[in-house]
């Protein structure tokens, strides 16, 4: 396997081994495509995939990195730098976020619980939703939007000042070198901000639910403790974990291939939180799915 | 001690422009060689793809066994720290000022002490003339100094293979003459091999043993210097004498309908120098390029495969280096013979560089 930062995106899709070469079989490789017919003949590349070229990278780039993670030296001092960065950029905007969220959602779903005379449940309703859905899409807005973008921009301009290159001529890999330490960061601090967004969360929905919808604290807690269980808890960290991971290295993919120039860079980080973005949703979505099915709710 | 380096039927495209085909040449062990081409026609690219930067389509680029084109990863990074790579504007890392950015491969790649490191990239930065420079950052230099900051990182882990991306981009005629010593300098001490990419026609003339050309996908020639300067290549002539009339045009390559208009025109002699002028010789002090040896011998194995204008030109120049020689042994400790010509290594006026 060929990492993907090696082989620079070359204008249009699919160059070398395009689809049309009509022989039966097994398709040949790249190398042995090229080797055949010399003077490339213009082939008209399937539509879609570009897409499927992109997305393989994209998988290549996430083993690679995998692989790397083991590899020594680890770049220890890069590591916490980043996190500090990533820890500094996003602990803020997310505990402000968390309590406006977790007391939309208690109001909404006190609200909901008082229409059908439910009021004692929506301790329990609220912070489930809380700790499973909404912390972890927090986190993903805010790791995905300021950590990624970040990261997105520092690997996209310097690998158009050509200092990726540089490193790579030296006989550095920049994927161990840069890339897995910014990757980790962005996994550890995810685990750890959901951890507080969470709490605040929650924090901020026992307040609204009990101070502004005249809910009992005892009631609150009850349901409560009656609803959630601790794999709650536990996927809710799993998503983190996932989102920062998936996080960092959408960025780190589009940060080490950005076309041409300085608005190339702009383009990559745009489309870095936006392919993050859907994947993380889409995750989620995923693996509340199989949450759902896998681990039989409280009570059951 | 130099690598040879042997480049084997390389072919890279990009989509389905393709940029060169089939180029196939030897760098010779310890001697600099330079690539000339007009802009657009792969250079930079072939230097990458000697390092494994960029993956041809076909072809092989052996380096001490190992090939930079298909070998395997691990063995390929293992294989570049025998390189240096000079970038065209230095690519320096901007985060970092010239003392880390110059320290990196040391720190990356030995177990040295901070006060070792400290010396070998000091010396490295009295060697390219960045002593008192090392604590500015690479946004607050100039692109020149940049430039000699890049070359003395290139340098930092001696490399056994030097390249060069047009190291006269950007820089004034003097401090391009003055890099020309320098690389024909530092191939004295160390005997890397050289391989420099340019269109500047000064460092063309005056610093390699071995000249190549790429144009329209191809290696025109590749072969000793006197070989390209003498060729009576279209091409080649109309790229020496910065002429407008030949195949090479504004865009990459004209059409044979734009050669045909410009039969009818008047000509255009371009501009006359004499590019058959002796190489430079390494600064007084430092030891012969023992390349020079090996050259010798190769060259002369080879002469009668050659056209009567080489093979006149290399004659004489080969007599021309034994005189200088043996009137550099009789003036052992002061050589003037040596000393005007390193101070004075630029023949031509400077009409053909551009950046």
């Amino acid at each position: 396997m060929t990492g993907p930062a090696e082989e620079k995106p070359d204008g249009g899709p699919a160059p070398e081994n395009g689809p049309t070469s009509g022989r039966p079989g097994p398709g040949p490789t790249a190398e042995g495509d090229a080797d055949g017919s010399r003077p490339p003949a213009v082939e008209q590349p399937l539509p879609g995939l570009g897409w499927l070229r992109q997305t393989g990278a994209l998988f290549a780039l996430a083993v690679a990195v995998l692989r790397a993670v083991f590899k020594r030296p680890f770049q220890f001092r890069e590591f916490v730098e980043q996190f500090w960065f990533i820890a500094s950029v996003t602990i803020l905007p997310a505990a402000l976020v968390s309590i406006p969220f977790g007391a939309v959602i208690a109001l909404q779903v006190g609200s909901l619980a008082s229409q059908i005379s439910a009021q004692s449940f929506t301790g329990g309703a609220s912070v489930l939703v809380n700790i499973q859905q909404a912390s972890p899409l927090i986190v993903a807005l805010l790791i995905a939007g300021a950590a990624g973008s970040a990261i997105c921009a520092d690997l996209g301009s310097r690998t158009i000042r050509e200092e990726l290159d540089a490193m790579e001529v030296m006989g550095v890999s920049p994927i161990q070198r840069l890339v897995v330490p910014r990757v980790l960061a962005t996994i550890c601090v995810a685990v750890l901000l959901n951890g507080m967004v969470s709490v605040v969360g929650t924090l901020g929905g026992y307040f609204f639910n009990v101070v502004m919808q005249d809910g009992t604290p005892g009631a609150y807690i009850a349901s409560f403790s009656a609803l959630a269980q601790l794999p709650d808890l536990y996927i809710s960290e799993i998503k983190a974990a996932l989102f920062g991971f998936i996080a960092g290295v959408v960025a780190a993919y589009r940060g080490l291939n950005p076309r041409g120039g300085p608005k190339g860079v702009g383009d990559a980080v745009n489309q870095s939180v936006v392919i993050t973005f859907l994947l993380l949703f889409f995750v989620n979505l995923v693996l509340t799915g199989i949450y759902l099915q896998l681990v039989p709710p409280k009570g059951a | 001690m130099g690598i040879e380096v042997s480049v084997e039927g390389l072919t890279k495209s990009f989509g389905s422009k393709n940029i060169w085909q089939d180029v196939s040449l030897t760098l010779p062990t310890g001697e600099v060689s330079v690539m000339l081409g007009p802009s657009g026609t792969g250079k930079t690219v072939f230097l990458k793809s000697m390092i494994g930067l960029i993956k041809p389509e076909s072809g092989r680029v052996l380096v001490d066994g190992v090939d930079m084109v298909n070998s395997p990863e691990r063995d390929v990074y293992e294989a570049r720290k025998l390189f240096g790579l000079m970038f065209q504007d230095g690519a320096l890392f901007g985060s970092m000022n010239l003392f880390d950015n110059i320290a990196f491969p040391l720190r990356e790649h030995t177990r040295k002490k901070e006060s070792e490191i400290r010396r070998v990239v000091m010396e490295r930065l009295e060697m390219v003339g960045l002593v008192g420079d090392e604590g500015k950052l690479p946004g607050e230099i100039s692109g020149g100094m940049r430039k000699r900051a890049g070359l003395a990182r290139a340098l930092v882990l001696d490399p056994q293979i030097v390249l060069c991306d047009e190291p006269d981009s950007g820089l004034d005629p003097v401090r391009t003459s003055f890099l020309s010593q320098l690389l024909i300098d530092l191939n004295a001490q160390i005997d890397a091999t050289m391989l420099i990419v340019t269109h500047n026609l000064d460092i063309a003339a005056t610093v390699p043993d071995n000249m190549g050309m790429l144009f329209r996908r191809n290696l025109v020639t590749f072969g000793p210097r006197e070989v390209l300067l003498t060729s009576e290549e279209p091409v080649v002539a109309q790229f020496l004498s910065g002429s407008k009339k030949g195949p090479i045009g504004m865009s990459e390559e004209k059409d044979a309908a734009a050669l045909a208009a410009e039969r009818g025109r008047a000509d255009d002699p371009g501009i006359e120098r004499n590019l058959l002028v002796p190489q430079l010789e390494p600064s007084p002090g430092l030891p012969e390029r023992s390349a020079v040896r090996r050259r010798r011998h190769r060259v002369e194995g080879m002469l009668d495969s050659l056209t009567p204008a080489a093979r006149s030109a290399i004659r004489s120049s080969l007599a021309a280096r034994s005189e200088t020689a043996t009137v550099a042994a009789q003036a052992a400790s002061s050589p003037p013979v040596n000393a005007g010509r390193a101070d004075d290594p630029a023949p031509t006026e400077q009409a053909g560089s551009d950046g």
